[in-house]
C-alpha cells in the first residue's frame, strides 16, 4: 500500500456530512481524486529538488481527536504580540476556539467568518472562490483541500478600509501529536479595499504534528492587502504552508514570511499579477538550528504588463541545518515594463550549515528590467572587528551582527507591533542574555 | 605612551609597512600623512589590532605592554580608540544599546559597576552636546542609513562616550562637508586632555587647520620619509608629495 493510499481511506471513513452544501463535497472528492493521481512531491521533482518530504509522506497522520483544549487566554496571549485590540481568531489544534477568540465587532462593512460560519452566511462566497486560486495539481494543496475542517473567510468589500488587523493563531497543543491539520484561508479585497492579515503557526506541546495550510487571497482592483506569515511551529513538527494570491490592476500586495519553527517545513508564497500597474512585495526570514530544514519557494508570475516585484529573502542557518531558497518570476510576453528585483542572503553559523539557493528568472518580454542577486557566506569580518574594536567581546560581537542581519529584513515589516515583537523574539535567541 | 618600533606588516604576501618606527607622548597630537596607499590606514588598523594583517617584525607598545600579544577588544578596553574611515552599519541594533555595551564592557574591565539604561541616558546627554546631535540618535540603529557626516559624528560620539587614552582618527575628514568637518574637530578638540594622544590620519592638511597636531609624520611606501612640526602639513599642501616621494626612492 502506498503511503497516499492512506489518506483515501482516511477521506473515505470521514462521512461527509449531508447539511454541506453540494459544492464543498464535490470540491473535497476532486481533491483527494487529484491527490491520488499525483502523490507526494519527490526529489526527482524540479519544484521539490532539495526537500525530501518522505518524512511527511512515510508516517500516516491522522485527523486531529476533538477534544476540549485546556489552553487558556494566557497561553495564547504568548503569540499576539502584545495586542489585544486585533481581531484575534484562535484555533486549537484545527477547531476553532470562540472563548480564546477576542473579535471585535467590526466597525465597518467586512466579514470576517469561520467556514462554519460562511457556509451558513455566505455559500455561494464559497462555491465560487474556494480553491478557484490554489489549485489542486499541487498534491499538498489537494490534501488541504480534500481534509479542510474548519478555516477563515475575510470579504472586504469594495472600497472599505479593515483599520484593525485580523490575526488567525493556529496553536496546538498534546492531543496533536500525530495528527495532521488542515486550515484553510480564504481572502477577498474587493476593489478599493485594504487589510491587514497576520497568520500565526505556534505550539505548546504539540509533538509530531502536521500543519497543511492553504491560503487564498483576492486582491482587487486599486485594493491592498498585507499579510504575515508567523511559523513558530513545534521543534518536531512538520509545516507546509502555500499562499496563493491574484493582483488586479493596481493593486498591493505585501507577504512577510517568518519562519523558526518544524524539523521540516516548506512555504510557498505565489502570486499572479493579472492587471496593470501592480505591486508586490514577498520578504521573508528564517533562523534554522540543529537539524532543521526550511524551504521557501516564491513565484511571481507577471501576467499584465507596468508591474513591479519586490523580494528579500534571509536565513540565518546553525548546527546542521539546511535552508532552500527557489525564487521564480516568471514574465509573460504581455508583460512588458515589469520591474523585478530578487535579493537572497543566508548567513552561514556553522560548518555543518547548508544552503541551496535558486533564482530563477523566466522572461518573455523584451522590455523589461528584472535582477536578482543571491549570496551565502559568512560574517563579515570588518563588521566583526569594528565591534571588537569598540571593547565588545568576539561573542557577543557575533550574536549582535547575526542579530543585525536579520534585522534589517525586519525593518521591512509595516506593521509595527509584530515588527518590534519579532524583533525582540530574535533579539533573546541571538544575543545572549547577561549583565549588559 | 605608544611606542612602536621598526614595525612592519603584510596582507598575504605583501608588505604594507616597512619598518614604521614612532613615539606618541600623554598630551600630544600626531598627524600621520601620505599619498593613497602609503600604509596611512594599515598603520591605523594594526594598532587597533584588525585580523587581517600580519605583523612580521618589530614591536607596538602601548603603556609597556605588548599591544600586538592583545586582541582588538582587550586593546579597546586598554584604552585605544580606532575611529573608522567607513563605519559599519549594524542595523537593528540602537545607537544606545551598542554604546551602553561597550561603555559597561569597558568599566567591566576596568573593574568599575556597570550602568544601568538611566544611568546611561545622563552619561549620553552630555556626551551628545560634544558633537551637537539628540538624543533620537540613540534609538537609532548603528550607523544605518545615515550621511557620510552622520556617521563621523557618531565615531566622535563613540570616542566621547569611550574616553580611550589614545584615538586614532582614520581619514575622518573624507567625506565632509565644512560644516561637519567643523563639529567633528571641535569634538575631538573638546576631548583633549593632558593625560591622552591623537593620531590624525589624514590625506589632505584641510583637518589639521582645527586640530592643531605637534608632530606631523609624512609616510610613503610603508615607510615615515619625513617627519616634523605642524607646518610640515602647510608645505605639504603647497608642493604635493612628489618632492618627497623622490627622496623616499633615492634612499630605498
Amino acid at each position: 500500500m502506498t503511503a497516499h493510499s492512506n489518506y483515501r481511506e482516511l477521506f473515505d471513513a470521514a462521512a461527509q456530512r449531508p447539511a454541506a452544501r453540494d459544492f464543498l463535497p464535490k470540491l473535497k472528492i476532486a481533491a483527494i481524486e487529484q491527490f491520488e493521481a499525483v502523490g507526494f512531491p519527490t526529489t526527482r521533482d524540479e519544484d521539490w529538488h532539495f526537500t525530501s518530504v518522505s518524512p511527511i509522506a512515510e508516517r500516516i497522520f491522522r485527523p486531529v481527536r476533538s477534544t476540549a483544549t485546556a489552553l487558556t487566554a494566557e497561553d495564547i496571549a504568548r503569540f499576539t504580540y502584545g495586542r489585544n485590540d486585533w481581531h484575534l481568531l484562535v484555533f486549537v489544534n484545527g477547531r476553532y476556539e470562540p472563548a480564546l477568540s477576542s473579535f471585535a465587532e467590526l466597525d465597518v462593512d467586512a466579514q470576517v467568518m469561520t467556514f462554519g460560519e460562511a457556509l451558513k452566511e455566505a455559500p455561494e462566497l464559497l462555491a465560487e472562490r474556494l480553491g478557484t486560486l490554489a489549485p489542486s495539481a499541487h498534491a499538498f494543496t489537494a490534501l488541504n483541500t480534500a481534509f479542510m475542517a474548519d478555516g477563515v473567510v475575510i470579504r472586504v468589500p469594495k472600497g472599505v478600509v479593515l483599520e484593525t488587523p485580523v490575526h488567525i493563531v493556529y496553536v496546538t497543543d498534546s492531543h496533536a501529536n500525530g495528527a495532521s491539520l488542515h486550515p484553510r484561508t480564504l481572502v477577498i479585497a474587493e476593489r478599493g479595499a485594504q487589510l491587514t492579515l497576520v497568520e500565526t503557526f505556534a505550539t505548546i506541546g504539540g509533538g509530531a504534528y502536521f500543519t497543511n495550510h492553504v491560503a487564498e487571497v483576492v486582491v482587487g482592483e486599486n485594493a491592498r492587502v498585507d499579510h504575515y506569515k508567523v511559523q513558530r511551529e513545534g521543534g518536531d513538527a512538520f509545516h507546509v504552508g502555500t499562499i496563493q494570491a491574484t493582483q488586479d490592476r493596481n493593486s498591493i500586495y505585501h507577504a512577510f514570511s517568518f519562519a523558526v519553527g518544524a524539523q521540516l517545513s516548506r512555504t510557498n508564497v505565489y502570486s499572479k499579477l493579472l492587471g496593470e500597474g501592480c505591486e508586490v512585495r514577498l520578504n521573508g526570514l528564517y533562523a534554522l538550528e540543529e537539524a532543521q530544514h526550511a524551504d521557501h519557494q516564491t513565484f511571481v508570475e507577471h501576467i499584465a504588463p507596468s508591474c513591479s516585484s519586490r523580494e528579500v529573502y534571509k536565513g540565518i542557518l546553525d548546527g546542521t541545518s539546511h535552508g532552500v531558497f527557489n525564487g521564480k518570476v516568471y514574465v509573460h510576453p504581455e508583460a512588458q515594463k515589469t520591474d523585478g528585483k530578487q535579493t537572497n542572503k543566508a548567513l552561514l553559523l556553522s560548518e555543518g550549515a547548508r544552503v541551496d539557493s535558486k533564482p530563477q528568472l523566466e522572461i518573455f518580454a523584451d522590455d523589461v528590467k528584472c535582477t536578482h542577486g543571491a549570496t551565502v557566506g559568512q560574517l563579515d569580518d570588518m563588521a566583526l572587528f569594528y565591534m571588537k574594536s569598540r571593547g565588545i567581546g568576539a561573542d557577543r560581537s557575533r550574536a549582535l551582527l547575526t542579530y543585525a542581519f536579520a534585522a534589517e529584513v525586519l525593518e521591512l515589516i509595516e506593521l509595527e507591533p509584530l515588527k518590534v515583537a519579532l524583533e525582540a523574539l530574535l533579539f533573546a535567541r541571538f544575543i545572549p542574555p547577561d549583565t549588559v | 605612551m605608544l611606542k612602536i618600533d621598526n614595525l612592519i606588516a603584510n596582507v598575504g604576501d605583501k608588505q604594507i609597512l616597512k619598518g614604521i618606527s614612532l613615539s606618541v607622548g600623554a598630551g600630544e597630537v600626531h598627524a600621520i600623512m601620505g599619498p593613497n596607499g602609503s600604509g596611512k590606514s594599515t598603520l591605523a588598523q594594526v594598532i587597533a589590532g584588525h585580523p587581517g594583517y600580519e605583523v612580521t617584525g618589530g614591536s607596538v607598545t602601548f603603556e609597556n605592554q605588548d599591544l600586538l600579544e592583545m586582541d582588538a577588544e582587550i586593546r579597546a578596553q586598554a584604552g585605544i580608540f580606532l575611529a573608522f574611515q567607513y563605519p559599519v552599519e549594524i542595523p537593528g541594533v540602537s545607537n544606545a544599546y551598542f554604546l551602553r555595551a561597550a561603555y559597561n564592557e569597558l568599566r567591566k574591565a576596568r573593574g568599575e559597576e556597570e550602568v544601568d539604561p538611566m544611568e546611561f541616558l545622563d552619561v549620553m546627554t552630555e556626551k551628545l552636546k560634544i558633537v551637537e546631535m539628540t538624543e533620537d540618535m540613540l534609538q537609532r540603529s548603528v550607523n544605518a542609513g545615515f550621511s557620510g557626516g552622520e556617521k563621523k559624528r557618531n565615531e566622535i560620539l563613540q570616542m566621547a562616550v569611550l574616553d580611550p587614552k589614545l584615538a586614532i582618527l582614520d581619514e575622518t575628514d573624507s567625506g565632509l562637508d565644512i560644516d561637519a568637518l567643523r563639529i567633528v574637530a571641535e569634538g575631538v578638540n573638546k576631548l583633549k586632555r593632558p593625560d591622552n594622544a591623537t593620531i590624525v590620519v589624514t590625506h589632505y592638511q584641510r583637518l589639521l587647520n582645527y586640530i592643531v597636531p605637534d608632530y606631523v609624520h609624512v609616510l610613503a611606501q610603508g615607510r615615515i620619509v619625513r617627519s616634523g612640526g605642524k607646518e610640515l602639513a602647510l608645505e605639504l599642501e603647497e608642493r604635493g608629495y612628489d618632492w618627497l616621494l623622490e627622496t623616499a626612492g633615492a634612499t630605498a
